[in-house]
């Protein structure tokens, strides 16, 4: 067999991984004999190489497969009794207590058709949902309650992963809609607000490095080499973008402070959301905190994603820290491709993330803003929802406002490009801002229109 | 965290020394033990139902330690575990178990009479009496690696079998998921009650995924044996009484605990047991017997005693606060159990505890009339 009749049938296997159909025993067992016998060194070789990037993640998916089938062939012939393998109707997790997205379309059915399936990486339907089935929400706020382990279980799981998705993101549909990526920030109007209002600007998002496995599934080798991936990149910024990386196992006392008082420092992760998802396996290993000098531009590495990147300033001109956010952000995109690596994106979710909330832009972008007044109106709900708006506390999601001063960022993250998104916080953010004068000069305020979602 | 099989062969990608975990702060027996080249040794190796040396270390890896209690840092997954892993966990166990060596063969002795004595701790001082085991059910997997499936079928056995106990062990099954309101003050107040694990040690090792599914608590009508079903082992089986009758409270749990393990057998399983580690469980700490025996004392004047802690150690005793593991005792009273597990069987256990409580007791009281205690300092046992 050549090496291009190994592809032309891994090819054809992949697919049928894909779509969790079992590949015909006649083939594999030629496969497995002939990889043992030869392949080993040349699947080595492409392996190892970062610039067939497209050619790793398929050629990965076969050799990993043989192992695979490798091991279970020891497996059987192990001797001591093998283990029980029990029918999906016995595994289906009870949900009756459960409030997530996730437990609102794990159906028995769907349960037993995706329970035997695995990404390329060996990612199952039961590490999916963990986070889910030990966390059943809350009778006010629902949370997703699934993440993605790679690239590949949006695919493999996507019987469960669209349903929450379309709940999640009010409606949007991954199989027949596509989202839009733009960060030319150049195309954003207005976007400097009134400092007596306005403290503070940000815009967070998130990337995740293709061919390597997201938080909850890594392992320590691949969480090391997102890491590596990452510093270099961010080594080549230059200008105002210049920085330094602070790895959080060989942090020194006083950075670990400075960093705490910048308030830039993330710690282990103590929610259960996350924790028993497994993103904070071998904490603090590969987890560091990137800024630039100026201490506007910041990147964490390892938490929940494997970057998130955040642009953020004092006071109200959120269209320069956008235009900040985009310029670092493709910044780094060339640099990683430079290396032969690439972010994971597609032309339905955008860009991939761990948890499904964050799929699309990812981006947050918001602004701490006093309103006194506006605060106390019985409409400021209902207007930060037609204005496509949400609240938060100044500690971020979670936390109560303190003296009036609010977080408002959008709420939305997929079916619109980045742009947009800003935009619609700018106009919305100058509309409170106007309420709030109104309600100070003693004059009425009216909710406005609804904006709609997709544009 | 567990993964299943097919997920841990993502890790064969990557050389070894590139999965090495930093162990450089570590503080656990597992660090102590695992080199890089032992790492690398193992690191390809799983047993039968798939679990790997990553799945046992990763609680000790999650967890680097403390610089003065030094915990294990890893779990077994199956029975297995034990053999696939021994180059690992043989030194692991050795290091916690006071030189038990993998030559070694470990005594089981389950007959109370056997026991002098025991009977006539002084209630003054002694409030209560407690012992408690576990036993892990053959061809199950272990809390950190079952499925829901395994772990429920655990579950069914167990009820089935504790259903059919009789006379004064007859009980009741309460699962965690259906308890109502007014039954779970109840086992509160009986101190039955077992809450979701939140000690990182156990989170991180996975065992409690899935909660509250498939856990429960069975008790007696006289609420003096109970067993935890599907907490950190498949089981844990308690005997307790008010006062200091510790021969009462042995008694009853040699009786129940070989009643439940013909009940067990009758269904075609047997309790997880070897003549070199005893019975298995899943942390490496509770191997042997699992057992620790203890009473709830009070030695106000004893503890204060510069040479309390030698006294303990010679006398092979451990203390701990009235809220068991990792608490502080509140008001002089102590929680005195023996520190060792395997390499002693049951009798001898409870044994130096009678024994030891007992001595105890006796400097309690000099010390009380103001008398020296230097005589009766006791050699190392």
């Amino acid at each position: 067999m050549s090496f291009q009749t190994i592809i032309k049938v891994i090819q054809r296997l992949r697919k049928d991984l894909f779509t969790g159909n079992s590949p015909t025993t006649f083939i594999w067992r030629d496969l497995v004999c002939f990889c043992r016998v030869k392949m080993a060194s040349s699947f080595a070789r492409v392996l190892s190489s970062k610039r067939k990037v497209g050619i790793l993640s398929l050629v990965g998916a076969g050799s990993l497969t043989v192992g695979f089938f490798l091991n279970r062939e020891q497996h059987v012939n192990a001797g001591a009794h093998v283990r029980r393998i029990y029918p999906p109707s016995a595994e289906y997790p009870d949900l009756r207590k459960h409030n997530n997205c996730m437990a609102s379309h794990l159906t028995p059915a769907v349960y037993a058709k995706l329970s035997d399936k695995t990404t390329p990486n060996g990612y199952t339907l039961d590490l999916a949902i963990q986070t889910g089935v030990d966390n059943p929400g809350h009778p006010f706020i629902k949370t997703v309650g699934m993440v993605a382990g790679d690239e590949e279980s949006y695919e493999v799981f996507a019987g469960i992963f669209n349903p929450v998705i379309k709940e999640r993101h009010n409606g949007y549909d991954p199989c027949t809609m596509n989202h839009p990526t733009d960060l030319d920030a150049s195309k954003i109007r207005g976007g400097q607000f009134d400092d007596k209002y306005v403290l503070s600007s940000r815009v967070r998002t998130g990337r995740s490095i293709r061919g390597l496995s997201l938080p909850p599934a890594c392992t320590r080798a691949e969480r090391r080499e997102v890491e590596r991936v990452v510093i270099d990149a961010l080594a080549g910024l230059k200008g105002d973008l210049a920085g330094k990386y602070f790895s959080l196992t060989v942090m020194t006392e006083q950075e670990q402070q400075q960093l705490i008082d910048d308030h830039f420092l993330f710690d282990k992760p103590v929610s259960p959301l996350l924790t028993c998802a497994g993103m904070a396996r071998d904490w603090p290993d590969a987890r560091g905190i990137w800024h630039n000098n100026e201490k506007t531009f910041l990147v964490w590495v390892n938490e929940e994603d494997h970057t998130r990147v955040i642009s953020m300033e004092k006071g109200g001109n959120m269209k320069r820290v956008f235009e900040r956010f985009c310029k670092g952000l493709q910044e780094v995109e060339r640099l990683i491709q430079e290396k032969g690596w690439e972010f994971m994106w597609n032309e339905h979710l955008g860009y991939i993330l761990t948890c499904p909330s964050n799929l699309g832009t990812g981006l947050r972008a918001g602004v701490h803003v006093t309103l006194p007044r506006l605060s106390k109106d019985p409409r400021f709900p209902k207007i930060l929802d037609n204005l496509r708006l949400q609240k938060r506390g100044t500690g971020g999601v979670d936390t109560a406002a303190v003296g009036n001063t609010f977080d408002i960022s959008n709420l939305d993250r997929l079916g619109q490009s980045e742009v947009q998104l800003v935009q619609t916080v700018i106009d919305g953010v100058n509309y409170l801002i106007e309420c709030e004068k109104k309600l100070e000069r003693g004059q009425d305020i009216k909710i406005p229109a609804p904006i709609s979602q997709f544009k | 965290m567990p993964f299943g099989n097919s997920h841990n062969q993502l890790k064969m990608k990557f050389s070894s020394e590139q999965e090495y975990p930093d162990l450089s702060k570590h503080n656990n027996h597992m660090a102590k033990v695992l080199t890089p080249a032992l790492y690398e040794k193992l690191r390809s190796k799983q047993t039968p139902s798939g679990f790997t040396l990553d799945d046992v270390i990763q609680t000790g890896v999650d967890n680097p330690g403390h610089p003065f209690i030094m915990t294990v840092g890893c779990v077994a997954g199956d029975e297995e575990t034990y053999e696939v892993f021994k180059e690992l966990l043989d030194p692991v166990i050795q290091d916690r178990h006071g030189g038990y060596k993998p030559t070694d063969k470990h005594k089981t002795d389950l007959n109370p009479s056997n026991l002098k004595g025991g009977d006539d701790l002084d209630a003054n001082y002694v409030l209560s009496s407690r012992v408690r085991t576990g036993r892990s059910i053959c061809g199950f997997c272990l809390p950190p690696h079952c499925s829901r499936g395994e772990r429920r079928a655990v579950e069914k056995l167990s009820v089935e079998a504790l259903g059919a106990l009789t006379g004064d062990l007859k009980g009741k099954y309460y699962a965690l998921k259906n308890m109502t309101e007014a039954e779970q003050q109840q086992l509160i107040d009986d101190h039955f009650l077992f809450d979701k694990p939140v000690s990182p040690l156990l989170l991180a090792s996975g065992m409690a995924r899935d909660w509250p599914d498939a856990r429960g608590i069975w008790h007696n009508d006289n609420k003096t044996f109970l067993v935890w079903v599907n907490e950190e082992d498949h089981l844990r089986v308690i005997s307790m009484q008010k006062g200091g009758n510790m021969k009462e409270v042995f008694n009853r749990f040699c009786t129940g605990l070989t009643k439940i393990e013909e009940l067990f057998k009758n269904k075609g399983h047997a309790f997880m047991w070897n003549e070199h580690l005893g019975y298995i469980l899943t942390c490496p700490s509770n191997l042997g017997t699992g057992l620790r025996a203890g009473v709830h004392v009070k030695l106000p004047n004893l503890s204060k005693y510069r040479q309390f802690e030698e006294i303990l150690k010679r006398l092979r005793l451990q203390k701990r606060g009235t809220g068991g593991v990792d608490t502080a005792a509140v008001g002089g009273v102590f929680d005195i159990s023996n520190a060792d597990r395997l390499g002693f069987s049951e009798v001898e256990l409870v044994q130096m505890v009678v024994d030891g409580v007992k001595l105890l007791i006796v400097m309690e009281k000099r010390l009380e009339k103001g008398q020296a205690i230097e005589d009766l300092m006791p050699a190392q046992k």
